[in-house]
């Protein structure tokens, strides 16, 4: 890998004057009016642009950029889809349609938390600990993907050893987050939203620009199809700039169904029923700035998810141009005309022959696809003559496979050192707009929603506050832990996937419900609730191959298979979202169907008008 | 199509852009539709919040 990944004293300078400038923006803005809330109590308004950006950089973190976009790396621009559900739903569907419902209910209720509102909603303490408890237990997960990002690019830039970086990640966040950055300090969030808006902007307009324009760029990478690498071709991947084969019924499907089902649906719907999010509308002034609100947060969104998409799948054709050139012997043609072929990759030894560079893991030879640009003569280790070839291969092959490092990787190869920088403050900026509000609504969770509810004492500020306090400390290390030990392919995107999917399957029908209709009682939403969560931490667990096999739980019952459905192609590909979500829409509507309605008064005071 | 051959990937790329541009037109549109006005009922929510807050 080409690059300069070093720290220099002026990379240190440029991170700690943001750092410093974020801190001061916060400081100053703890002096006068800094939250949603303050905006609200003065009876003024936040600018949109402060609202909607503030939104954004709240909503998209690392997870997004680094792990999003080295799966679009990985498996191409059918990845967009996302994008359009992310705006879609993300902002159009949310401001338009839930914003000033969930902003008014939660205003009749006085609901403060998520969990508060579907609690005082359906009257029921028990809704409210369930969704609590959920959000405690499972919001380390997608803060630890989240983290993994940031520290997989900084590992990658200033090139020291990932442990290391999520060492300083872990302190820059528990710095940031414990003292009082979990505050919606808006003009610090919007600060962190405009590093990332001018980063997107540049990496995009460099990357095209690099490939020679829009049209060119795709060509090139249309042109790259007979490049996937077999097992990739085996699950259905035609190329970079085409969906996965669609169908049922074979292996060769199931890309399409862990690209549509888990990253796609998953995600796209699963913002929805954020809670982090949700609580945003609540902060809002009125349903005029939610309006306004709109066309910024689309912007913003389409450049923060679609940018590394569009890069991550163009960081392959960069790299089959551009990257370094790749030694080794052809072992399969390819194309002949194109002069493209399937390598064993090799390296020079000290001694001047050339060694095959083996799969630390499986101890077999790294095989890539190529697009030989030299041939020459060289000697192997045992004096023998073979026809070495030189040439470049797609951004995979660079990073040895792992599609999380094929965003940093990209940025160090192709962008100059000053961007490295830079794109960093976007990341660490992305990273720490999100985690504020994972930590805060962990804190929230666990003091407002878990042990207040439980003890039922009303409301107990001082031990409620330490019980945040404590909640945000467990929350950061074990998310820290998962970071630091789980490690496997494309794992930010899963994290961040299962706890979207977990999410919309668990409070997306109650939560809609609730705003919208006054016939769901309270047995249909807790059924509902549990029902969503059931099947989807059943699936997890039992079904979906790659995070069952990860969980270890199915090889115990079916002597080493990694899903019960191993055995039915398209089955252990399918994400929970699929079987979860629909049934606990049913759920909601049967049960609540045959239980008596709410009360007349109660309602009255959800929906006054 | 910008070299895109595949019209379901051009259909998220193109889609992507609209979904944007729909938000924009949305936002232009509805500008001062709606009404603007803090009701006391939001005011004493935000003063829950703000307590809640500062206290953290």
């Amino acid at each position: 890998m080409t690059g300069h990944s070093s720290v220099g004293w002026v990379d240190i300078v440029v991170i700690l004057a943001y750092l410093f400038a974020t801190g001061y923006l916060g400081w100053l803005g703890y002096r006068g009016t800094r939250s949603a809330a303050d905006f609200l109590v003065g009876g003024r308004s936040a600018h949109p642009i402060i609202m909607a950006v503030s939104y954004g950089a709240t909503f998209i973190s690392t997870a997004a950029i680094v792990g999003f976009g080295g799966v679009a790396g990985l498996f191409g621009m059918s990845l967009l889809w996302l994008t359009v559900l992310n705006i879609g739903f993300g902002i159009l569907i949310a401001f338009i349609f839930l914003g000033e419902p969930t902003r008014r209910l939660g205003h009749h209720l006085r609901a403060h938390t998520f969990p508060e509102l579907l609690g005082r909603r359906y009257q029921s303490r028990g809704i409210q600990i369930f969704a609590g408890a959920l959000i405690f237990l499972f919001m380390p997960l997608y803060a630890a993907a989240v983290m993994t990002g940031g520290s997989i690019f900084a590992a990658t830039q200033f090139g020291i050893d990932f442990e290391v970086a999520l060492l300083i990640f872990a302190l820059i966040t528990a710095a940031y987050v414990i003292p009082g950055g979990i505050k919606a300090v808006m003009y610090t969030d919007t600060l962190q939203g405009f590093v990332m808006v001018f980063a997107m902007i540049f990496l995009l307009v460099f990357t095209y620009m690099s490939l020679g324009g829009i049209t060119e760029a795709h060509n090139t990478l249309t042109d790259m199809a007979d490049l996937v690498p077999a097992p990739l071709a085996q699950m259905g991947h035609q190329g970079w700039t085409a969906m996965p084969a669609f169908g049922w019924g074979a292996p060769s499907y199931d890309l399409w169904w862990t690209v549509i089902t888990a990253l796609v649906l998953g995600v796209g719907i699963g913002v929805l029923a954020q809670p982090q999010l949700v609580v945003r509308f609540m902060t809002v002034r009125s349903r005029r700035e939610l309006d306004r609100a709109v066309p910024i947060g689309a912007v913003f969104i389409l450049l923060m998810v679609g940018t590394p998409f569009v890069v991550g799948s163009l960081s392959n054709a960069w790299f089959a141009q551009k990257g370094p050139l790749l030694q080794g012997k052809v072992v399969e043609v390819i194309n002949v005309e194109k002069d493209r072929a399937l390598v064993e990759l090799m390296q020079q030894s000290e001694s001047g022959a050339w060694t095959s560079i083996l799969n630390p893991k499986t101890q077999a030879p790294v095989r890539a696809p190529m697009i030989i640009g030299e041939r020459t003569s060289a000697q192997d280790g045992e004096g023998a003559t073979f026809e070495l070839v030189a040439g470049r291969s797609i951004a995979a092959t660079y990073t040895k496979g792992d599609a999380d490092k094929i965003i940093p990787a990209f940025i160090m190869a192709a962008m100059p050192h000053w961007f490295g920088v830079i794109f960093f403050l976007a990341l660490l900026a992305a990273a720490m707009s999100t985690m504020s509000s994972q930590f805060h609504t962990i804190g929230t969770a666990a003091g407002r929603d878990l042990y207040e509810r439980i003890s039922d004492k009303g409301y107990q500020r001082e031990p409620s506050i330490l019980v945040m306090r404590l909640a945000i400390m467990i929350g950061l290390i074990i998310a820290v832990t998962i970071s630091y030990t789980v490690r496997q392919e494309y794992v930010i995107a899963r994290f961040t996937a299962i706890f979207f999917g977990l999410c919309a399957a668990s409070f997306l029908p109650a939560y809609i419900g609730g705003l919208v209709s006054k016939r769901v009682t309270r047995a249909g939403a807790l059924a509902s609730m549990t029902v969503g969560m059931s099947i989807s931490l059943f699936w997890l667990a039992f079904i979906k191959a790659r995070e069952a096999s990860a969980i270890g739980l199915v090889q115990l019952v079916t002597d080493g298979k990694t899903s019960l459905l191993a055995n039915y192609p398209n089955w252990p590909s399918v994400d929970p979202i699929i079987i979860a979500l629909p049934a606990s829409l049913l759920t909601l509507i049967l049960v609540s169907a045959f239980t008596r309605p709410p009360d007349k008064a109660h309602l009255r005071r959800c929906f006054p008008d | 199509m910008l070299g895109i051959d595949d019209p379901y990937v051009l259909m998220a790329y193109l889609g992507a852009v609209s979904m944007a541009v729909i938000g924009i037109i949305y936002g232009l549109v509805r500008r001062n539709a709606a009404r603007d006005e803090v009701t006391p009922e939001d005011r004493l929510w935000a003063l829950d919040e703000k307590k809640v807050d500062d206290d953290f």
